[in-house]
């Protein structure tokens, strides 16, 4: 069946429709990794976008149930150049194809990705409409299109209650020891925003007792169960919108529990400490990200899904300074924070998809723990 | 950290002559290191042996010494230039090699000299096998169970804990040479046996048999600090067993999910960090496809083939980051050129699909055994790119150049299914085409995958190419089923065949409907940042991203594709110099080719690089877009020749020599014509098509006569043939593939053969120099060594050779190149070839003259006039330097085939010798081809009938040299009775010891054996030679050669070389 693209600036990519067949108005961004759809497909930060994979060839190894980043599928759609009639992986479980269909996920293939990317890139991130609807009007839609916002997406995301996650073994490649502990001696509060799996389950692997708690979890709640230390989590949308989240990460601020944050989490803090975001051209989003620790002058690739940056010359140097730089675009890509036990990073130190290069943080934050324990 | 200020004087090792495993590619990498060092100011030093490079340029360095790649040589180099410090890992296992012996000899030390790019103790921790092993189970990466051995003994008593089958891998070899899997006693033994003398440590890996894993590939870089990063990974078609280089290799990985590609990536970078590399590092890998198993299977601690085809296929130049990282700066110090903004601390995005294509010369070696092991076999390859695996597939079928164009390929019509399933079996380099028929008999997938065990996904996309054609066939064509076709590459004249039109029905219908190729840029980074570089690839049905550039005029330069036996790097050299000389003349250069190995496809040396397939219709595409103004196609060999008359179609000025011409000189009646008209004598001969008509020309002719088809480089088909019974095997031969045009037959004359290259401007002529072959005519001057100046012939005979050579280019109205072959028999020149091209010798003659004839032949292209040019026309003054090009082969590598020089070439590539004392240069190059004599002072000779006169000479000098001489019967009784002390030994079927005995037994320097012309139909002669190229013994097949060995011996020793900095050498006219 036929399927269209059509972006907010009028043009129409026509392709063929895949998984769901369903109408989707959403925010259209690009991913540059080259392997991970399914990872990209479960991450709750695409909450409100539908994806465009630059790698030509999705769907290759099929579904691996246990790689996925959260129960189902957050993005609104897929805009791949050929989705693979074939999976071909020893643990496959299902096409990507019969993944998407059964999720209600719509697709779109046979597009070209790279001209599409190309437009992205020029124009800036654009909202867009995937139809099936031969007959659209043009002048009918754009208006709908434009109007998009992605919102209330953090919230639509997060989980609605608190609980213990438990650590994932099937990932486990049977060589390298599991730095699996018995003893969890750090007690971690998890906030979920949106959260990606794999930070729950890097913690764990790191010896952490950890609990998720919803978005709308107040500050005191948090404090009152005396953690040694406390998780921000990624998530999508605009983080300016967050206002309530925000004011209970002031209160987390002045409370010196040792706290570390990823992507979104990143964003609040800063948000919260007086720092100013804004919206980037089109974003960060793919495994192939350098980022320049400031200490080393080490660099590290990281895996990044962001289209927001904290400005630099919106922080006040005495409140918080650069941990990390992005080496293309010297944008910041994390914050160390001036008398406080407080690290935040806007890459992804929990990967999937993408590079473990920058996992060595939830180390680093164990070990602020133990110091504040000492 | 910024460039380490003490480094101001590099000496860089290039890696020798091409060989099977050490080709282009290390031209590839020295180049583009060489020119980044110059780009830092640093002063660089060259040693390479192999003249045809264009790294020993001397634009491209400051010192460049052609001399041999031998320890003795390049200490004698540094004591001369003192360079602080040495960058050892752009040159292949030659150069490292070298690099470990400089400094376990405490030379570096002594001389203050440092390793630079990697250090001795990294070398050793990826090389030798016991350390590599120790260090892998240090930081826990798995290898799989094996053992190192130095002995047959301890190798079977492991043997005996783990099962067959077994892998065998010698330390310290290149392109696994002497490797192998074994799977019985007596298979062990042999390849042990072999491998153990191979391995410059004596050492031998055997290890667990993890044949059938999937094989995958990462390239990956560190630099000082420690920042470590992916460049590519790759994922070989072909499952472990082959080896890479004989692989179908498609990149990025394809079937790996992102655990599996984390898991093996965070291991390479483990690695790498953990053996303090600093530069580029290639990291190979066994991947279990039914678990998360893996183990590393090999490190190499350098720029590598697989570095160069990752460097082409991300557009991330691995050589030249290397090199400034050798100098000390970090990653994100270094710019990427590619997007001028971002930097070499990233990792490459790739948003299309490659797949690398292996070349394998079993064309050229019918004898040899075609199966694919861990022994590296393929002489050269192809790269295409394409928006999917099945179009990027087809593209590098056709950019082979063996004329195949679809996986529609071998006659299966008489096997049944049975047989089919059988063939997959063999894992050969038909294997795919076999797959394909497979496909189309609806055997299964699942089925072949356990065969094989190449992946369903791979075996999907096959059968996705299957059913297009089948499509076609049921469908006939229509709109919708071309345009996925053409989807698919499938060119027009295979689409043509399977619809029942005719390709220009085809192309006529493409263009009807607007179905064209777009082309997209590749940018490293799936186009998240703009990109500054014009490398471009096609694919059907995109937007095309190519912008039509006006303001200058432009030059389409063909290039030469694949290498090949008979096509080599030279060819490359010659299209990198046309595309700097238009350049320079201010043009807009535009090359297109498809060899990832090679500078030509650097895409920072013409201002647009097209990688893609050199086929008519993939040009015409090219052209459509383009509109040179013009194009060239005497460089890039045989490749771009055949192009000529499609360009002409396209209405595409051809520059230099017209088309007319370049087939006169290929066609008998009017080359005839001409040489009547000039008076040029030639052997007598004359054109046939059929075996009647080849024996007929025969008798008239009378035997021995030399058979060959027409249009063909490197002497393909050709043959000598001296009877009836040859003749109809030959014509046998020849016939197998469908032959556009005529065969020649020709009278042999066995004279002295002699080679120009010569540059007209349609009126003037600069023959830079005359060359001539040690060897007599009937040996490929490919194979010949080749000496200038000429030595034997006198002045009035190159005052002959001058003048035919200006009335040869006169009349065929050259301008540009032209290589001509005479043969000077009883004092008459006969000429025996022409070609108005670029030719082998090209590169050679202008380096060793200083006159750039690739330049000015591009200069006289455009109108500049050889007068003007500022030479003198005719012959030029005679260099002071005797320069000697010594053919290099790669036998030990093939199995089974024969090495006995013919008309058709077989050498892979090429060293010089250069002296100002004739003798010396000789030496010299045999030192470079890898013949050090003497060791053991014992030799075999075994002679022909007709030589064995001329070989008591040849016995008496080698005895005079204290060497023993071994030889059969009737050569020892010939030998003995002329006074040479021969000893007699048995031959092969006589009672042991024999002759195999004695050169198994590993003491036997040299053997001479030459076999009868024409179809050397004795066995015993074949197993000797055979033997002794696995067991590592210099084969001489001609007494030529041996009478050249016996000179260069008899005066010159390894101590007293002296050393030529060839970028000293200005053409006598200059001075």
């Amino acid at each position: 069946m036929n399927a269209y693209l059509i972006l907010e600036d009028g043009t129409v990519l026509k392709g063929k429709s895949f998984g769901a067949v369903k109408e989707v108005i959403s925010e259209i961004v690009f991913n540059t990794s080259m392997t991970g759809y399914l990872e990209v497909l479960t991450d709750p930060s695409y909450a409100g976008q539908a994806v465009t994979m630059t790698y030509p060839l999705i769907g290759n190894y099929g579904v691996c149930k246990e790689d996925m980043e959260s129960k189902r599928p957050c993005c609104d759609a897929m805009i791949v150049r050929e989705v693979s009639r074939r999976a071909s992986n020893f643990r496959n479980d299902k096409s990507l194809i019969s993944f998407m269909e059964q999720n209600g996920i719509p697709g779109i293939e046979g597009i070209d990705t790279r001209a599409l990317t190309r437009i992205l890139r020029e124009k800036g991130t654009m909202n867009g409409m995937i139809t099936t609807n031969e007959n659209f009007n043009l002048d009918e839609v754009l208006p709908k299109i434009r109007e998009y916002c992605v919102t209330g997406v953090v919230k639509a995301t997060s989980c609605t209650k608190a609980y213990k996650p438990e650590l994932n073994e099937k990932t486990w490649n049977g060589i390298h020891p599991l730095p699996y502990r018995a003893e969890r001696p750090y007690k971690v509060a998890l906030m979920d925003f949106g959260a990606k799996d794999n930070i729950a389950q890097s913690l764990l692997k790191m010896g952490c007792d950890v609990t998720v708690y919803p978005q709308d979890t107040k500050a005191e709640t948090i404090l009152a169960e005396n953690p040694d230390g406390i998780m921000l989590s990624n998530g999508p949308g605009d983080p300016k919108e967050c206002v309530e989240i925000i004011e209970e990460l002031k209160k987390l601020y002045a409370s010196d529990v040792t706290i570390f944050a990823i992507c979104l989490g990143h964003q609040l803090m800063a948000l919260a400490t007086g720092a100013d975001t804004e919206k980037m051209r089109y974003g960060h989003r793919g495994a192939n990200h350098p980022v320049k620790d400031t200490k080393t002058g080490k660099v590290y690739i990281s895996t990044q899904n962001h289209g927001y940056v904290v400005k630099e010359d919106s922080l006040d140097k005495n409140v918080a300074v650069p941990a990390f730089y992005n080496v293309n675009d010297k944008t910041i890509e994390g914050l160390r924070y001036v008398g406080k036990n407080i690290l935040t990073v806007q890459f992804h130190p929990e990967a999937c998809a993408g590079p473990k290069d920058s996992e060595f943080l939830f180390g680093e934050f164990i070990d602020m723990m133990k110091m504040a324990q000492k | 950290m910024p460039k380490n200020k003490d480094i101001k004087k590099v000496l860089v090792i290039g890696s020798g002559p091409i060989i099977i495993g050490q080709a282009a590619e290390f031209d590839y990498a020295g180049t583009q290191a060489c020119r980044a060092l110059k780009e830092e100011g640093v002063e660089v030093v060259l040693v390479n042996s192999n003249p045809a490079t264009i790294m020993t340029d001397k634009n491209i360095a400051d010192k460049v010494y052609i001399e041999p790649l031998d320890i003795e040589v390049v200490k004698k180099i540094m004591l001369k230039e003192k360079p602080d410090s040495i960058l050892p890992t752009l040159g292949g296992q030659a150069a490292l090699n070298i690099a470990m012996e400089l400094e376990e000899t405490g030379f570096l030390k002594e001389n203050n000299i440092r390793l630079i790019g990697t250090t001795s103790m990294t070398i050793k921790k990826a090389e030798d096998r016991q350390e590599f092993k120790t260090t892998m189970e240090k930081i826990g990466e798995p290898i799989a169970a094996s053992t190192v051995v130095t002995n047959i003994e301890d190798g079977l008593a492991f043997v005996e804990k783990i099962g067959y089958p077994i892998v065998l891998r010698p330390a310290y070899t290149m392109g696994g040479s002497g490797g192998g899997i074994a799977s019985n006693e007596e298979e062990f033994v042999e390849i042990l046996e072999n491998g153990l003398r191979l391995s410059r440590v004596g050492q031998v890996l055997v290890e667990r048999c993890i044949a059938g894993w999937k094989e995958i590939e990462y390239e990956v870089m560190r630099d000082a600090n420690g920042t470590c990063i992916t460049i590519c990974n790759m994922e070989n078609i072909d499952p472990v067993g082959v080896h890479t280089g004989d692989s179908i290799v498609v990149a990025p990985t394809q079937t790996l999910s992102d655990k599996e590609h984390q898991m093996l990536r965070t291991s390479a970078l483990k690695i790498i960090d953990e053996l303090n590399i600093t530069g580029g590092c290639n990291v190979q890998y066994a991947l279990n496809p039914h678990s998360f198993e893996y183990c590393v299977i090999e490190v190499n601690p350098r720029v590598s083939r697989s570095s160069a085809l990752a460097s082409k296929a991300t557009g991330y130049p691995i050589a030249k980051v290397t090199a400034k990282i050798a100098l000390g700066y970090h990653l994100d110090e270094i710019l990427n050129a590619v997007t001028g903004k971002t930097y070499a601390s990233f990792e490459p995005a790739l948003d299309y699909c490659v797949v690398k294509f292996p070349r394998l010369p079993f064309d050229k070696f019918i004898s040899a055994k075609r199966t694919l092991t861990t022994q590296m076999k393929a002489t050269g390859e192809v790269m295409s790119i394409c928006t999917n695996f099945e179009s990027a597939l087809m593209k590098s079928l056709r950019s082979l150049e063996q004329h195949v164009d679809s996986l529609i390929h071998g006659d299966y019509s008489n096997d049944s299914d049975e047989d089919i399933i059988e063939k997959l079996h063999r894992v050969d380099d038909r294997r795919i085409f076999v797959v394909a028929e497979a496909l189309r008999r609806g055997i299964s997938i699942e089925r072949i995958n356990e065969i094989t065990k190449i992946d369903p996904w791979f075996l999907d996309k096959i059968l996705i190419l299957v059913e297009a054609e089948k499509e076609m066939k049921e469908k006939g064509l229509t709109r919708e089923v071309l345009e996925k076709a053409k989807r698919l590459e499938f060119p027009d004249n295979v689409i043509a065949n399977l619809v029942g039109k005719t390709e220009e029905e085809v192309k006529a219908m493409r263009y009807e409907y607007g179905i064209i190729p777009a082309y997209k840029v590749v940018d490293t980074c799936a186009a998240e940042f703009e990109a500054q570089t014009p490398y471009y690839y096609s694919c059907y049905g995109s937007e095309n991203e190519v912008a039509e550039t006006k303001d200058k005029k432009k030059i389409l330069v063909l290039g030469s594709g694949p290498i090949r036996i008979g096509q080599g790097i030279e060819f490359d050299f010659c299209s990198v110099h046309s595309v700097w000389a238009f350049k320079a003349q201010g043009y807009e250069t535009i090359i297109v080719n498809n060899n990832p190995e090679t500078v030509s496809t650097d895409f920072d040396i013409a201002d647009k690089l097209y990688f893609e397939p050199l086929t008519a219709e993939d040009v015409e595409a090219i052209v459509n877009l383009e509109k040179p103004d013009g194009a060239v196609v005497q460089f890039g060999g045989q490749t771009a020749i055949k192009l000529t008359e499609a360009l002409l179609k396209m209405g595409v000025n051809i520059l230099g020599t017209s088309a007319e011409n370049v087939d006169a000189a290929e066609d008998r009646e009017l080359f005839d014509a001409i040489l009547e008209e000039c008076c040029i004598p030639r052997p007598k001969g004359t054109t046939v098509f059929t075996c009647e008509e080849a024996l007929k020309a025969a008798h008239e002719l009378g035997y021995p006569v030399l058979v060959r088809p027409s249009y063909v480089l490197g002497g393909q088909g050709m043959q000598i043939a001296i009877s009836d019974e040859d003749i109809i095997e030959f014509m046998g031969i020849i016939n197998r593939t469908v032959q556009e045009h005529p065969i020649l037959v020709d009278k042999y004359l066995m004279g002295k053969e002699v080679e120009v290259d010569a540059v007209c401007d349609g009126e003037d002529i600069v023959i830079p120099g005359i060359m001539e072959h040690v060897e007599r005519a009937g040996i490929h001057s490919g194979d010949s060594i080749s000496v200038y100046p000429a030595q034997s012939i006198s002045p009035k005979i190159k005052r002959v050779i001058e003048d035919y050579t200006r009335k040869l280019a006169r009349s065929l109205h050259v301008i540009g190149l032209i290589n001509i072959q005479f043969i000077v028999h009883e004092d008459e020149v006969y000429v025996i070839e022409v070609n108005p091209r670029s030719s082998r010798t090209v590169p050679y003659i202008s380096k060793v003259t200083g006159i750039p004839i690739v330049d000015l032949a591009a200069r006289v292209m455009t109108g500049s006039k050889i007068k003007d040019l500022g030479y003198t026309p005719g012959l030029q003054k005679e260099s002071e330097y005797f320069a000697i090009k010594m053919p290099v082969f790669s036998f030990e590598k093939l199995r089974g085939a024969e090495i006995t020089l013919g008309p058709e070439m077989k050498s892979t590539g090429e060293c010089l010798g250069i002296s100002k004392d004739y003798n010396e240069a000789l030496y010299k190059a045999f030192l470079g081809a890898g013949v050090r004599l003497p060791k053991h002072k014992k030799m075999v000779i075994t002679v022909k009938d007709s030589d064995k006169l001329e070989a008591v000479e040849i016995g008496r000098r080698f005895e005079a040299l204290g060497y023993t001489i071994y030889s059969t019967k009737n050569t020892a009784r010939v030998l003995n009775e002329n006074g040479v002390h021969a000893k007699t030994v048995n031959k092969i079927e006589e009672p042991a010891p024999t002759l195999l005995d004695l050169i198994l037994g590993h003491e036997i320097d040299l053997v001479i054996d030459t076999p009868s012309q024409g179809i050397d139909r004795s066995k015993d002669g074949f197993l000797i030679r055979r033997h002794a190229i696995e067991t590592g013994v210099t084969c001489l097949t001609s007494l030529d050669t041996a009478n050249a060995l016996l000179t260069s011996l008899e005066t010159s020793n390894l101590a007293e070389l002296s050393i030529v900095d060839i970028a000293e050498i200005d053409s006598v006219e200059e001075q």
